[in-house]
């Protein structure tokens, strides 16, 4: 108890040094926890992509119904196609109602007769499916085809670059972080070094002397967690709406709570190993 | 309890603080260590409590090997001695309360218990009423019994005061040897380095004098016996001692009825 008195001591009768300390670690938490939500939302938005049917082929107008069930025998045939799913023109205009209810003016102009028919398909694996869009560009039936294979794979790659960047980022924050931590903490024990010399003179032992300096480093890196976290989650709480419009049909917002309170857990955890890698690296530095 | 055997110490620079000094000091004794700046007192002081080591000789105090002790013991050797340091030390940051409950949360003493103590120690030296003050804000006087306190709280086997009326008025002065004096009827084994005369012709005590590192006097080499009597009635001749102190049996005192709860 006494320990964590004299740590909050040491905490107001400096307060421009905790205010910077605080201050990095904040930012560095901030960035961590935009960059989760960053990637939390490009794997939901993967996921969603990858749920989604890859190839789509528009029928011309005057095709037959056998026609398209042969088409999709030898689509199965091929046992490179995980599902087909037919959508007549009937279901295409159900469709097209239902994503634009809320305006007449577009309902109003458009029939059945004017959608094509389309066979929505799936892939068991990305590779194979340049070779079903070769197959149905050819096919003489088919009038358009909508390939989504650069959608998927850009996302997947822009999300792995995403991630290098991001992890090297964290890892480079954090070192700044450390050291800054570790200037602000010797600074501080330098400032005391006659208080810790005369504490020395009357008996205190080495760890009665680090604790304090070790409680300031994990207090500072939980509050920057903290302050960091609240920043982020406030921000995304408020864009929250305007994002959810944006990236309307993908299933990502809100952010479930769960996610947001786990994120806070695990950053206050690494905050205290920061906090005490940092006091415990200035107090190995300046306290001999 | 205190003995320092052929002692000497040679600083980097080649000069020598100490040569060759032996000396006994025995349990509840009060010995003056006098000499002029640099004689060495302050080095005694400092050798004694291991804040530095010896060139040669031997140290012991209370059965440790001063010398050859441990790092990890160097706090416990401290608590054991209180000392009342010529600048003081006391740390200006902190109230008075805060300054003199230190050792006793250095110890691990449980706060309650401290509380009560520390209390207790400053209404015996006089500055209860100071208590929540800064040092910036206390006399020289005032300090100087702060400093007392802070050495005394741990009840400690022996104090050593490095002139503790070094920047005092002589009736300051007086008030500071008397409290000392008091403290050592009770057991305290006490070295005192001072210049002042008029304290020591005032207190009949064993005087050790040091010049330029070497022992130069030791009155109590003859009438050590009659020294450690300290409790006969004629152990000095201050007068005005109204005010008792009994700081020996309160700590375990305290620790016994912390170990009741």
């Amino acid at each position: 108890m006494k320990t964590f008195k004299t740590t909050w001591r040491n905490i107001r009768r400096s307060p421009y040094q905790a205010v910077a300390a605080v201050f990095v670690m904040t930012l560095t938490f901030l960035f961590i926890s935009f960059f989760t939500f960053l990637l939390f939302g490009s794997s939901k938005a993967i996921s969603y992509f990858e749920s989604r049917p890859q190839v789509t082929a528009f029928f011309k107008n005057e095709v037959k119904q056998a026609e398209i069930d042969s088409l999709k025998n030898d689509l199965m045939a091929t046992n490179k196609v995980a599902s087909l799913k037919f959508v007549s023109k009937q279901d295409a205009l159900k469709i097209y109602r239902e994503q634009n209810k809320d305006d007449p003016l577009l309902l109003e102009l458009v029939t059945a007769d004017i959608l094509p028919a389309s066979l929505e398909i799936s892939t068991i694996k990305i590779e194979n499916l340049s070779e079903i869009n070769n197959m149905l560009c050819k096919n003489n039936l088919v009038s358009e085809v909508i390939f989504q294979k650069d959608v998927v794979s850009v996302l997947t790659s822009w999300t792995n670059a995403l991630r290098s960047i991001g992890l090297g980022l964290i890892i480079v924050l954090s070192l700044v972080s450390i050291f800054i931590m570790v200037i602000i903490i010797g600074v501080k024990i330098s400032q005391k070094k006659g208080d810790i010399e005369i504490m020395r003179l009357i008996g205190a032992g080495g760890w009665y002397i680090r604790w304090p300096f070790l409680f300031e480093g994990i207090f500072y890196g939980a509050v920057g967690a903290i302050l960091g976290w609240l920043i982020s989650a406030g921000a995304l709480w408020y864009s929250t709406p305007f994002l959810a419009s944006f990236l309307k049909g993908m299933p990502i917002f809100p952010i479930p709570l769960v996610f947001l309170f786990g994120l806070l857990g695990i950053e206050i955890m690494v905050a205290i190993i920061l906090g005490t890698a940092s006091s415990f690296l200035a107090v190995l530095r300046y306290l001999k | 309890m205190i003995r320092l055997d052929k002692v000497s110490k040679q600083f980097r620079t080649g000069v020598f603080a100490l040569s060759d000094v032996s000396f006994e000091v025995e349990k509840g004794e009060f010995v003056f260590l006098v000499g002029p700046t640099g004689s060495g007192k302050t080095t005694i002081f400092r050798l004694l409590t291991r804040e530095a080591l010896p060139t040669t000789g031997e140290i012991i105090v209370d059965n440790w090997d001063v010398v050859k002790l441990p790092n990890n013991k160097i706090s416990h050797l401290r608590k054991k001695i209180g000392v009342v340091f010529q600048d003081l030390k006391l740390l200006m940051d902190r109230t008075i309360f805060e300054n003199i409950i230190l050792p006793l949360e250095v110890s691990g003493i449980d706060a309650i218990v401290a509380k009560k103590i520390a209390e207790e120690i400053m209404e015996k030296v006089g500055i209860l009423s100071h208590k929540d003050k800064f040092p910036i804000q206390l006399s020289g006087g005032e300090l100087q019994r702060v400093a007392i306190a802070r050495a005394l709280i741990l009840e400690p086997d022996i104090l050593l005061a490095d002139e503790p009326t070094g920047n005092l008025d002589s009736t300051t002065a007086m008030e500071i040897v008397k409290l000392l004096s008091e403290i050592n009827k009770k057991g305290t084994t006490i070295i005192m380095a001072t210049h002042n005369e008029g304290i020591i012709e005032a207190l009949s005590k064993r005087v050790i004098s040091l010049d330029k590192g070497r022992l130069a006097k030791d009155t109590g080499a003859r009438k050590k016996k009659e020294t450690v009597s300290h409790l006969g009635p004629k152990s000095d001749n201050i007068e005005g001692e109204d005010k008792k102190l009994e700081t020996k049996p309160r700590l375990e005192e305290k620790k016994e009825e912390d170990e009741d709860f």
